[in-house]
């Protein structure tokens, strides 16, 4: 109990991640019954609601394409030990820096010509609102979990305050900006489809998934194959033993947390360029917080970040039609999963640990015994 | 004069309204802190316990038993916390981020399915509720100048819960400082390694730690539901929890500064409803927002050692591993 379980690395990395998740589910499961609907029933419709028709997977790949986001932001904080529990906010300003941008160029250039410049903007943004709780830990000492909890709730005061009172659209009631020129949106995709000739209906996807999976395979080779990433991981593992390879953990606290952030900011992308084609309030909808579950999921690492992320984009759209087909369920149920999945891969991530070892060993045993 | 007098009396008066909660559940963190474990899971304790309460009312008609299964919910919600992070070792942080997860999706989940209304609960009628109750010659004394008004204004008038919160303080204040408990409790959170050489379970003392912070949680969150408002309605806690370590940290992980961290924030809240769309002479409309935001700029500022050095308990957020190697 004392010591930590050694166990061979495809149990580490596959056995126990699943076996976390079904127990998350097995609970959800048991919370859908309790209410006095069937389950099984529910996945039914939950799967059918996601990938069951082409409307329904560009949802579920658009919800994907701000988890990828949220997920690698929080990951790559993660390997340098820090917890970045500010993706919501970040994300926030990040999706301001892109819509302020947009506002100033959309009638002089066309979509492609401000891409680059919206992803500079949301970088920028959503880096700077990370780096200042970064360097408040590298150089004050503040607790960066606390720092970044706070600047979710002054991020979102401050965009109340810009909306409300600077941002407005002149003669209207609800806090939103004018809607961009049409030139400026990112290209639907369905429309990216109709050009490779594929019929697909039209739904939010948008070029920004392409721009996602770019990310995370930059990220993956920015975290391994990078003198920069190798810094983060040494962090993150020995801030001392950092500080004898020449590393300056302060400088790296500050950096990482300022790259988290920029990934975060990236929603602002998908949200406010491919999607709302306008600024306006809560557009993150919680999706900061659940790259937190993402991240878990997919143990920190791109690869898993992708297909958490579509297992979360898949569980967002297909929980919508649960409103739709039950009574008693609503997408709600959703929320209450992705609590479940923070606290069975994060907070009790080792609980099996110990009944897999028992099991790996009796495994391992009976093979020595045969051979 | 005496116009203006009456409205600062009025906003003091919503200050220990809203300040309630957060009083309660500053004292839960500043219990569960002290013990070694951080509570980010304030928020989500306190929303469980509202919605606990208000539905408990709601069926069975008394504030009272809703006060009880309240406290039962969360307290539930703290030992599970517990059993992750103390038990399994797991990442606090990640556990409390749970906590408040679950809580939020399972309270409109179960609002939903069993009270048709959107995830809100019926509303409450009065004699379902913790309601005010007016100190003894409160009436009499009205007419006194100054000390009268503010008697009966903001001293009088309140439910029995604003009153409870206001004797948590110097309780917690007793148990922390003056008691064997409150010694190993301190001793757990700075030296976890020492407690366990005396022979005191650390286990043991971080789980009664948790168990109190459920407790107050609990209270805090049934007085949001059953005394403050008189329904429970989606997310109804809104960051107080947050607001609530942020004054636990403001407060320096001590009783009484953090109950005046507490008066500060709620008084901040309430003159930001005040100053909705006031023209003040001068500065003209002033920026709710920015009030609003106060208390967690205050925070990040006092964490970075600009005004003032807040220390934290030096074993909080790190599990203990019993005979390391």
């Amino acid at each position: 109990m004392s010591q930590p379980i050694k166990l061979p690395r495809w149990v580490d990395i596959g056995v126990i991640p699943a076996l976390n998740i079904l127990a998350a589910l097995a609970v959800s499961a048991l919370v859908i019954l309790s209410l006095g609907e069937d389950p099984i029933e529910a996945l039914d419709v939950m799967l059918y609601g996601a990938f069951g028709y082409d409307e329904a997977i560009g949802y579920t790949l658009y919800y994907t394409t701000n988890f990828i986001f949220t997920g690698l932001a929080v990951a790559v904080a993660f390997h340098a030990g820090l917890f970045n529990i500010g993706g919501e906010g970040q994300a926030y300003i990040g999706g301001l820096g892109v819509g302020l941008l947009i506002l100033a160029l959309d009638r002089w250039l066309p979509w492609y010509a401000i891409l680059p410049l919206a992803i500079v903007a949301a970088a920028l943004f959503g880096g700077a609102w990370a780096a200042v709780p970064g360097w408040l830990q590298a150089y004050r000492g503040s607790h960066i979990v606390i720092t970044t909890i706070m600047f979710n709730f002054i991020a979102s005061a401050l965009m109340v305050h810009l909306m409300v009172n600077v941002l407005i659209k002149p003669g209207q009631m609800s806090p939103e900006s004018r809607e961009f020129a049409e030139s400026a949106w990112l290209p639907l995709g369905h429309e990216m489809f109709a050009a490779l000739g594929i019929d697909f209906s039209r739904s939010p996807l948008n070029f920004s998934f392409l721009i996602a999976l770019l990310a995370s395979g930059l990220v993956a080779i920015f975290i391994w194959r990078t003198r920069w990433g190798y810094a983060i991981r040494t962090v993150g593992r020995n801030e001392t033993a950092a500080v004898y390879a020449g590393i300056d953990p302060k400088k790296t606290v500050f950096l990482t947390m300022a790259l988290s952030g920029a990934l975060a900011g990236m929603v602002g992308i998908n949200e406010i360029m491919g999607v709302q084609h306008k600024l306006l309030l809560n557009f993150t909808a919680g999706y900061g917080f659940t790259g937190i579950a993402v991240s878990l999921m997919g143990r920190n690492h791109p690869f898993g970040i992708v297909l958490a992320s579509l297992l979360f984009g898949a569980l967002y759209q297909g929980g919508a039609e649960l409103d739709f087909e039950f009574e008693q369920i609503t997408r709600d149920m959703v929320v209450v999963i992705q609590g479940l999945i923070i606290l069975f891969s994060g907070a009790l991530a080792y609980m099996f640990n110990p009944m897999v070892a028992r099991l790996a060993g009796r495994f391992a045993a009976a093979r020595g015994q045969e051979g | 004069m005496a116009e203006s007098y009456l409205l600062v009396l009025l906003t003091l008066d919503a200050t220990l309204r809203v300040a309630t909660p957060l009083i309660l559940a500053s004292m839960a963190g500043l219990f569960a802190e002290r013990s070694g474990v951080i509570d980010i899971g304030l928020e989500g304790k306190m929303l469980a316990a509202a919605f606990a309460a208000a539905a408990t009312a709601a069926v069975t008609g008394s504030a009272w038993l809703g006060l009880v299964v309240a406290i039962l919910v969360s307290v539930a919600l703290a030992l599970l916390h517990g059993f992750a992070c103390i038990t399994h070792r797991g990442n606090q942080v990640v556990s409390g981020v749970a906590v408040n997860v679950i809580a939020s999706g399972l309270t409109v989940v179960l609002g939903i399915a069993w009270f048709h209304q959107g995830g809100r609960t019926p509303t409450l009628d009065a004699e379902f509720r913790f309601t005010e109750h007016a100190l003894p010659l409160a009436e009499a004394l009205r007419g006194i100048p100054v000390l009268g008004p503010l008697y009966y204004e903001v001293i009088s008038g309140h439910n029995f819960l604003v009153y409870l919160a206001l004797a948590v303080v110097p309780l917690t204040w007793w148990v922390v400082y003056r008691t064997r408990f409150g010694l190993r409790l301190r001793a757990v959170g700075e030296n976890p390694a020492a407690v366990d050489t005396a022979g005191i379970s650390v286990t043991g003392l971080r789980y009664s730690a948790m168990a109190i912070a459920g407790l107050l949680c609990g209270i805090a969150g049934a007085y949001l539901s059953t005394a403050h408002s008189a329904a429970f309605v989606r997310d109804m806690t809104a960051g107080k929890g947050y607001m609530a370590l942020a004054a636990m940290i403001f407060g320096k992980w001590k009783p009484v500064p953090a109950l005046f961290a507490c008066l500060l924030f709620g008084f901040l809240d309430a003159l930001a409803v005040r100053l909705q769309g006031v023209e003040l002479p001068v500065i003209g409309v002033f920026p709710v927002q920015l009030i609003q935001a106060l208390p967690y700029i205050l925070t990040v500022v006092l964490l970075a050692g600009f005004i003032g050095k807040a220390v934290a308990p030096k074993a909080s957020g790190t599990p203990y591993v019993k005979e390391r190697t």
